[in-house]
Parts: structure tokens; sequence; C-alpha cells
């Protein structure tokens, strides 16, 4: 998994390529402490992620929970087969997908 | 019936991954329920990696039994750890917010929607977890 930061003023928006799982999530989850320091707008783009298993999930869980605190969260460019994830595990309510 | 001995640590979770994939391919399993079943294969083995041998580390045993006619798999994951049945776990509320969802309890639950059969047996002092996949 790869990530791309982009920030733009309090946007921040993250772009994640290949497997989002349990070796990987630890990653990400560093990635975005580091982050969320002025950060009032987080998108992620899942254009490029391959795979999502729970712990990734997880990871997003927590994200949108901090962004709930100080700003707003939205996952875009969510392919079919990542969407039906979401759609299982109840996410399409929690996450805003756009 | 292919076979993998490996040591349950989250580090060996590719070589996990990769030996279910290598046996998917021999019989052209789509790529949906391909994912699925890695999804619910990373699960059981990370399961068997942090839970099962804590706080040492033991061996999981991983058989791919291969299915045609119709075509599916039935994978079993075999560790020797503390007796544990992760499917007597109640299913997380799916239908909470965020603020209310509890982070944890999704793996098992992601297992049980996308397998076909998910079985929990003690066996001669062995947790055995049977997941089973038809397409």
């Amino acid at each position: 998994m790869t990530i791309e930061s982009k920030k733009d003023a309090g946007k921040l928006t993250l772009t994640i390529t290949g497997r989002l799982d349990t070796v990987a999530a630890p990653k990400l989850e560093e990635t975005l402490k580091e982050s969320y320091d002025g950060v009032t707008e987080l998108v992620f783009d899942l254009a490029k992620l391959e795979y999502i298993s729970s712990a990734g999930l997880r990871v997003l869980l927590s994200a949108q929970k901090t962004m709930n605190k100080q700003g707003s969260m939205k996952v875009i460019n969510v392919g079919e087969e990542i969407m039906e994830i979401f759609e299982i595990t109840g996410f399409t309510d929690i996450l805003n997908i756009g | 019936m292919k076979e993998l001995k490996t040591e349950a640590i989250t580090e060996n979770l590719h070589t996990v991954l990769e030996f279910i994939d290598r046996q998917l391919e021999l019989i052209g399993c789509p790529m949906k329920p391909q994912m699925q079943i890695e999804i619910a294969a990373e699960e059981i083995f990370v399961n068997i990696a942090h839970y099962a041998y804590a706080p040492g580390t033991g061996e999981a045993t991983i058989r791919v039994e291969l299915y045609r006619d119709p075509s599916g798999v039935e994978i079993t994951f075999i560790d020797r750890g503390v007796p544990y049945d992760p499917l007597a776990k109640p299913a997380p509320d799916v239908t909470l917010s965020a603020k209310e969802r509890q982070i944890g309890g999704l793996g098992i639950f992601m297992v049980k929607k996308s397998m076909d059969k998910v079985r929990y047996e003690y066996l001669d002092g062995c947790n055995v977890l049977t997941i089973k996949k038809g397409w």
C-alpha cells in the first residue's frame, strides 16, 4: 500500500493505492495521526484501493470519529468491490461517500 | 488438498494469502469471491496470530481443498492455541452511527456474511475453523 498525501490549507486528501490490510493499516493510522492537526476536511480517494479488510475499516471508522470532532470527512472514487464491503458492514451509512 | 504450515504471526499474512491465491487461480476463481475469501482468510489468520498463543507464538496449519462442478473452495485453519470459538461472538450492530460504533468485532462478521459456510470445532486439542465458498 502507498499513501499519497496532498494538503491544501485545512483540506487533506489521502490517495490510497493497493491493499489496506492488517499489515498496511498501522501505516495509514500513523500517517493520519501525524496529519490531523489543523485539518477540517479529510478526503480519502480510494480509486486505486484494491482491497480492504476489517483492519482497514477500523482505521476509516476511527478517522471518521476524529473528523466528527474537528470537521468533515469524505470518501471518494469507491470501486464496486470496495463498495460492496462498505455495504455489508454498514459503512455506507457511517461514511460520507461521494 | 494443499497444506501450508506457518508460524502464526501477522508478518506471515501475505505468505498465507499468496498460498490461498495460488490455489484459487488453479480453478479460475473470479475476482469478487477471491477478494471475499482473502478477507475471510485474513480475519481468521490474524485472529490466530493475535490470540491463539498469546503472549507467545505457535503454528497455524491452512488446508485448501478445491472443488469443481460447481466450483468452490473449502479452507481449514488449525491451531493448537487456547480453545476459542470466534463464531460465538455476538455480531456488531451495523446500523449504528460512527459515534456509537465500536471499533472491532467486524472481522468475523465479514467472514460470516461473505462465506457460504463457517464451522468451528475443537478437535484433539486444536481449534479447527472451516470456511466454504462456492461460485
